[in-house]
């Protein structure tokens, strides 16, 4: 277990270094020149060539990667190009409230999803589930957009429900106040897809054998459903959450701009619009360090949940 | 008279289709299940015996089953179709338990075999978790599990077939049921195995006191430990009574046709009884024995000398092992004449199949088909031969491609090969297979979903008949078939055999089909041949312990079952 971890992590450092190339390279073709924007109204040759010396971009290209390299082993991206603030500072203070909304969306949304596809699953055929498959794919085919929009007007704006923007200081008044309404919207809109594919995961078990000795145990059908057939139908379940999280962290990321969460999404937007180099460096080289590690714990996870995975 | 333990009268089942009609799985049918009996329910698939034993569990889908009002099914006295979800519960599992065909998939891979039996007993009984443990090993010692403090942990692909059917049997007994419903519960298994656990089954009877109701479509297992049987045959009941009485003076033509269906140790027909020769009315004339061994001068076909197929297992980093699953087995292959080869799962009879095949490489050894070396040639030099060499496997469900009409089917392997010079041509041969392997004309259109397991074998079969092959390599072609329908595929394979001088190279863990099919008989273990002879004598005289082992695990049957044989 432990060597396999070991041999995991090892392997993570050439894609680590693929990813900081492409990275790299397109900031290089498609990035701007950040000078020009630094430099303001006062565009003269000097400024421009003095600023260019600031930040390191009159050296050749492989210096400035090795740059990079250094700053990603010390994980010590400089000072932001556009305000000055160290980078580990921005992080610092915009990852919370991007956890918590990532957090919270993820769950809620697999509770739900699981529930429903779990039940529909469970009366197959019947109005209930056919019901719930027309709405999910209406469902699937409205842009997020429009769920943002209309949820700010009616819950927000019309019923007074909730602050339609807006972020506070305590963790609490977070929470409870300003995540609820970006929550319900995301969960609206993952809950559909998710449903529909879960649901073929659990009627695939359903069919299966050993559903049959269960009920010939004289199990109920809640426990039938929620034991024996929940803990085979997440096996794809996890590699499926598992792929929608890059959708997810897009989703946030304009959940963030269009509820004014103050999150890494929106310093993200905020960097590229300004080509602001270390920032879009040490967000994009964290967000593949979550997601190779994710993929990691995804795959231990298999081998907790189906004992006939073998790691190698 | 005492109450029966289960008392079904006038049972009929109807299940609605998708299409709004309705299928009548079971026609008004009623017997009993005394105390402390067996009771074996023989059919063929499609029969209803199935769905008698769910209809007993209660555990027939609601959504598309109409049970007829005046039906009835009782258990120890109270009416099962009257019971409330909860006391149906109670039943399951507690009264009435249940062991299935496939050991493997009717456990829960995810859940420890001690967690399997402790939730059993905790469902049913209100034990502390510790003291289930317990019982959970105390079951497990009952039902011959090694080691069963440190397997209670095990997971079920952790065990063999055999172990995992000890433990279904273990769930089963745990709560001490008055009535153990056995749904082919040995079809999936080797011959010694079962053996075992038909062993093991009428202990835990005997011993527990409890009915055993035994499903089966092969009488022949039965024969020796059930007291009473019940055969069915398209929901109705053919005929039902004392074994003995059934098996000495069957009334019914289905039911001797069921037993002289089944390929015997002590006779071999020119061709096997159907169930068509039954009820056609007219007396059953037994064929003349065929006389069957390899001849002298006859020409070798297939000659294979100390063929090795290692598989390599990893077991380090860079550390492997070698598994010998085929370890120098020689052997000659005579023209028109069938060689057969058995032994148990693992004994690496299929792999010389497959290797021999070129589907699998091999790793060293040689195979000369009229004298070249198959092996050693390069894929450009085996293309011409490839056609002659040809294989049937085990299960004619997922050997045909589903997309396919049978037509396309038959067609796809002669255009790879350029056999027929035109699309008329390669039709016109297509339809005559068909129709030599029994199918009707209009299979032609037809999917295999359309089929049964019988008539897609003999798809599959027409299909290696299409390139007109020399040697048929038949990979547990019949093993997972019904014995009538096994009878008439054998005949099949038999006939093609006359006409064509076919060889096969017939692989199967049935001894008695092997027996009746072969010319020679090659018997192997753990990758190496123990023992090879003549068919009859290696029956007659067995020399190797392996072999002696093996046909004493063959389902005996009594003295009075040969002896009625072709009534």
């Amino acid at each position: 277990m432990l060597s396999y971890i070991v041999r995991r992590l090892w392997q993570m450092i050439p894609t680590l270094l693929g990813v900081m190339l492409l990275l790299f390279t397109l900031y290089t073709l498609v990035g701007g020149d950040p000078s020009y924007i630094l430099a303001g109204k006062s565009l003269s040759a000097e400024t421009i060539a003095s600023i260019r010396t600031q930040l390191g971009l009159d050296k050749s290209l492989p210096e400035q990667f090795l740059i990079f390299v250094k700053q990603v082993l010390t994980m010590n991206f400089g000072t932001s190009w556009s305000t000055q603030q160290p980078v580990s500072e921005i992080i610092r203070t915009r990852i919370g409230p991007s956890v918590m909304l990532l957090l919270t969306w993820q769950l809620c949304s697999l509770f739900f999803s699981l529930l429903f596809a779990a039940s529909v699953a469970y009366y197959k055929g019947s109005i209930y589930d056919r019901a719930v498959t027309i709405i999910s794919t209406v469902a699937m085919s409205i842009s997020i957009l429009v769920y943002i929009i209309a949820g700010q007007y009616f819950l927000a704006y019309k019923m007074q429900w909730f602050p339609v923007y807006g972020w506070g200081n305590g963790f609490w008044q977070n929470f409870l106040l300003y995540i609820p309404l970006p929550l319900i919207i995301g969960v609206a809109v993952s809950v559909a897809p998710d449903t529909r594919f879960y649901r073929s995961c659990f009627i695939e078990e359903m069919n299966q054998d050993y559903v049959r000795t269960a009920r010939a145990k004289g199990l109920s059908e809640r426990k039938v459903m929620l034991k024996h057939v929940m803990r085979n139908a997440l096996i794809p379940i996890v590699t499926g959450v598992m792929s929608s999280l890059p959708y997810m962290i897009t989703g946030s990321v304009l959940m963030e701009r269009f509820f004014g969460i103050p999150g890494l999404g929106n310093e993200i937007l905020k960097a590229v619009n300004s080509s602001d180099f270390p920032v879009i460096k040490a967000i994009t080289i964290y967000l593949v360090i979550a997601i190779m590690v994710f993929n990691l714990l995804a795959d231990l996870l298999y081998k907790w949940i189906d004992p006939r995975v073998k790691l190698n | 008279m005492k109450t029966p333990l289960v008392r079904i009268s006038n049972l009929k089942i109807d299940f609605k289709m998708e299409d709004g009609r309705y299928f009548e799985a079971l026609k008004r049918i009623s017997f009993d299940i005394p105390h402390h009996t067996v009771l074996a329910l023989v059919g063929e698939s499609g029969s209803g015996k199935s769905v008698t034993s769910t209809a007993l569990m209660g555990l027939l889908p609601e959504s598309n089953t109409v049970i007829d009002q005046d039906s009835c099914i009782e258990f120890n006295g109270r009416s099962v179709l009257a019971m409330s979800k909860k006391e149906l519960r109670r039943l399951r599992g507690g009264d009435i338990a249940m062991i299935f065909q496939d050991p493997m998939s009717s456990l829960n891979p995810v859940f420890t075999i001690g967690d399997q039996i402790i939730e059993t007993l905790q469902e049913h009984k209100s034990m502390s978790k510790k003291a289930a443990r317990q019982k959970a090993i105390d079951l497990l010692t009952e039902v011959g599990l090694p080691n069963p403090e440190s397997r209670i942990h095990a997971y079920p692909h952790e065990l063999s077939g055999g172990q995992q059917q000890r433990v279904m049997i273990a769930i089963a007994i745990a709560c001490e049921p008055k009535l153990l419903i056995a749904d082919e519960p040995t079809t999936a298994l080797d011959v010694t195995i079962q053996k075992q656990i038909l062993e093991l089954i009428t202990k835990m009877q005997k011993k527990h006191g409890m009915s055993v109701l035994f499903v089966t479509h092969d009488l022949g297992v039965v024969a020796e430990f059930a007291d009473e049987v019940v055969v069915m045959r398209h929901g109705e009941i053919c005929e039902s009574g004392v074994i003995e009485e059934v098996f000495r003076h069957p009334k019914h033509p289905y039911t001797k046709a069921l037993l002289n269906c089944r390929p015997s140790l002590t006779y071999r027909p020119e061709r096997l009884a159907v169930i068509d020769d039954f009820l056609q009315g007219e007396a059953y004339q037994l064929p003349a024995n065929r006389s069957r061994g390899y001849q002298e001068g006859n020409p070798v076909i297939l000659e294979v000398n100390n063929l090795c197929k290692y598989f390599k297992i990893k077991t380090g980093l860079f550390r492997y092992i070698d598994l010998k699953a085929v370890d120098g087995v020689s052997f000659q292959l005579q023209r028109g004449k069938t060689l057969g080869i058995v032994g148990e799962s693992g004994s690496g009879k299929s792999t010389v199949g497959h290797t021999i095949m070129r589907l699998l490489e091999s790793t060293s050894g040689e195979a000369l088909f009229e004298g070249k070396d198959i092996l050693s040639m390069s894929n450009e030099d085996f293309k011409p031969l490839k056609r002659r060499v040809q294989i049937i496997f085990q299960n004619p469900y997922a050997s045909l491609n589903p997309r396919f009409t049978v037509g396309q089917i038959l067609i796809e392997p002669m255009l790879l090969h350029h056999i027929g010079k035109d699309k008329q041509e390669r039709e016109k041969l297509a339809r005559s297979l068909l129709d030599k392997v029994g199918l009707a004309a209009n299979a032609f259109n037809k999917y295999p979903h359309e089929f049964s397991g019988g008539q897609r074998q003999r798809i599959a079969i027409a299909r290696c008949l299409t390139l007109q092959p020399d040697i048929l390599i038949c990979d547990e072609s019949v093993s997972a078939l019904d014995v009538s329908v096994q009878a008439q595929v054998l005949n099949l394979l038999q006939d093609l055999q006359d006409e064509f001088q076919m060889s096969y190279l017939f692989i199967s863990h049935d001894l008695s089909v092997v027996k009746h099919i072969s010319d020679q008989i090659m018997v192997m273990q753990q990758g190496k041949v123990v023992e090879m002879g003549d068919a009859d004598s290696v029956y007659a005289n067995p020399q190797h312990d392996y072999t002696q082992k093996l046909i004493a695990s063959i389902p005996q049957n009594p003295q009075w079952f040969e002896a009625n044989l072709a009534l």
